[in-house]
């Protein structure tokens, strides 16, 4: 396949710039990634997402839009859309894959060069929001992210946390990571904290509480707020059904919602 | 050997050949240069390691393609448990996660420090008959972040293998970071010769963590790695409060049962989601001792034992075959 001559204008048509990361896996950085998204979409604007978890890709699952083909524009790669307005595109290696189940074996050299490709290829026209959905660590993936992205003065990065200390030192690391490599901390947001049981409404904390507002105080981060676990947030993405819009009434979705007003506040102050 | 990429010019000699870069169908290949200054031959480094863990019986990797999903929570207390079981049971667990260590919090040896001897690195000893080594005792600062690419991170996995001194083990048990990346080809690479007992792939009930998990074990079967087992972890959540089971991570698909099925693969059981295992790993202490008798410890002794049966009885074939 060979790449478009001029690609460096891909990028720059893209207003906003977000990357949702957390030095922990599986805290719900996908979920959030698709959630976020879905919220901007509902609140009017163009987005686009980015799925540069090579290894493990998930966005394309939780948005129902498995066994989809990019397809190859002269100026790039055009992203798969999940409307006819074309106001939602997606882009994840999962759409370059034959089977679903091959696994990418891929060191580090080679996982650079794709991200290159998808931070300068992608035509994303004219989204508003770009979110990128990273892989946990602090790696190669995230470096060429950030290497690639430079340019481009991306608005900045959501810490992504479960209220456990074991994720909370994970974050922490992450922060760090952003502190040497120039990014903006937006916030973040603490996930998984306390499940409501259906049958008697006891709120149980199953990953214990607290741990993601007590690290932004630390580092003078503002915190974005906790997302409670939630069945129906786990069955929509499961489903590939539109939580956000499906369950409007559920505590997740106020959590939600709010920070997605967070983030349209943040790019108004900027 | 394949080592003849699939873009060479015909009658390429193979990048580890004797020949590599010298023959005449080499003249105008690109790589020519590459190939014939390149060292050939298999890394001496693996030969080392073969020698070093010669004194461990057996090797298990935990793997999971998706990130936490509990693979240090079960490496951890795979450890703890086949420790406590027998005191004459040596133990060592190797964290192989080198941007997210989470072994020394979950056993309660943050702080601690590695020390070096004339034979290698000395493991830090949690208990008597317990070794851990990780990244995180080498690094200053609980912030430190370790921003490496993949060669150094493949590395400082080849010293952990090579240079840590583990004394006689009965069982080493490796955790992974998530994927299928440099850390897992590196330690299925060094650990050629050694000879991996096998992989337990540790997995949450969501189709959205099975359908990393299936590219997992793909990847186990192209480097031809044993899987021993796929263990299902946070499988329903029992309310404390009035006891009704809930499926925070609902099984839409079956689940790993019908996963293991589909695949014909050794399914090991259901860990259900319990407060108290977080709990447990946030404060370093083991959940089998702080909750002896919950549903989840309970079907963890009886996980660890068909994982005891299983590599024992392997390799007491082996130790036939050799005899």
């Amino acid at each position: 396949m060979a790449a478009p001559t001029d690609s460096t204008d891909n990028l720059s048509s893209v207003k906003h710039v977000i990357l949702i990361l957390s030095g922990k896996g599986g805290v719900g950085k996908s979920t959030l990634a698709t959630q976020l998204t879905l919220g901007l979409l509902k609140a009017g604007k163009k987005v686009g997402i980015l799925d540069v978890d090579l290894c493990g890709p998930s966005i394309p699952k939780m948005l129902n839009l498995e066994n989809r083909d990019v397809h190859m524009y002269p100026t790039g790669w055009l992203p798969v859309y999940i409307d006819d307005e074309k106001r939602l595109g997606v882009m994840s290696i999962a759409f370059l894959l034959d089977n679903k189940d091959e696994a990418v074996v891929w060191r580090g050299p080679r996982k650079t060069a794709m991200i290159r490709q998808f931070i300068t290829d992608v035509c994303w026209q004219d989204v508003e929001y770009l979110i990128i959905d990273t892989p946990p660590g602090t790696s190669d993936e995230h470096i060429a992210v950030v290497e690639s992205l430079k340019s481009y003065n991306p608005d900045g990065a959501i810490l992504v946390t479960t209220p456990q200390d074991i994720s909370v030192g994970d974050v922490r690391r992450e922060a760090t990571f952003c502190q040497k490599t120039g990014i903006p901390i937006l916030g973040i947001i603490e996930n998984m904290s306390g499940f409501v049981c259906p049958n008697c409404k006891e709120c149980s904390n199953v990953f214990s509480k607290g741990g993601g507002e007590a690290l932004a105080r630390e580092l003078g981060i503002p915190f974005l707020g906790c997302v409670p676990l939630d069945q129906h947030l786990s069955m929509s993405l499961e489903e590939g059904k539109n939580f956000i819009t499906e369950h409007s009434d559920s505590p997740a979705v106020m959590a939600l919602t709010s920070v997605v007003d967070r983030l349209i506040q943040i790019d108004k102050n900027l | 050997m394949d080592d003849i990429p699939s873009d060479a010019p015909t009658h390429c000699p193979g990048t580890q050949s004797e020949a590599a870069g010298k023959a005449s169908a080499c003249q105008g290949c690109p790589n020519q240069n590459i190939c014939a200054t390149q060292p050939k031959g298999p890394d001496p480094a693996i030969e080392e390691i073969r020698e070093r863990l010669l004194s461990v019986r057996h090797k298990i990797v935990v793997l999971s393609g998706k990130g936490g999903v509990g693979k240090s929570t079960f490496s951890a207390h795979l450890a703890y448990g086949l420790a406590a079981a027998n005191e004459d049971c040596q133990v060592g667990l190797l964290d192989t996660d080198i941007c997210g260590p989470s072994i020394p919090r979950i056993m309660g040896a943050e702080g601690e420090q590695v020390h070096q001897s004339g034979s290698g690195w000395s493991p830090v000893y949690v208990s008597d008959n317990l070794a851990i080594m990780s990244i995180g005792f080498l690094l200053s600062s609980l912030s430190d972040a370790v921003i490496w690419r993949g060669p150094r991170k493949n590395g400082i996995i080849k010293q952990f293998l090579k240079d840590v001194d583990w004394g006689d083990l009965d069982y080493l048990i490796i955790d992974t970071p998530p994927g299928t990346s440099d850390e897992h080809l590196s330690i299925v690479q060094y650990l050629s010769a050694a000879e991996i007992d096998g992989a337990i792939i540790i997995t949450t009930p969501q189709e959205v963590s099975l359908q990393d998990v299936r590219k997992e074990v793909a990847f186990c079967r192209k480097v031809d790695l044993p899987i021993i087992g796929i263990v299902e972890n946070m499988s329903g959540f029992i309310c404390p409060h009035c006891t009704t089971e809930s499926q925070i991570f609902p099984p839409t698909t079956g689940g790993a049962e019908k996963m293991c099925s589909d695949l014909s693969l050794p399914f090991l059981g259901k860990l259900p989601l319990d407060p108290r295992i977080g709990k447990a790993c946030d404060e370093g202490k083991s959940f089998l001792e702080e909750a002896p008798d919950s549903p989840a410890a309970k079907v963890f002794q009886a996980i660890m034992a068909v994982i005891q049966k299983r590599t024992e009885e392997e390799k007491m074939k082996e130790d036939f075959v050799q005899r």
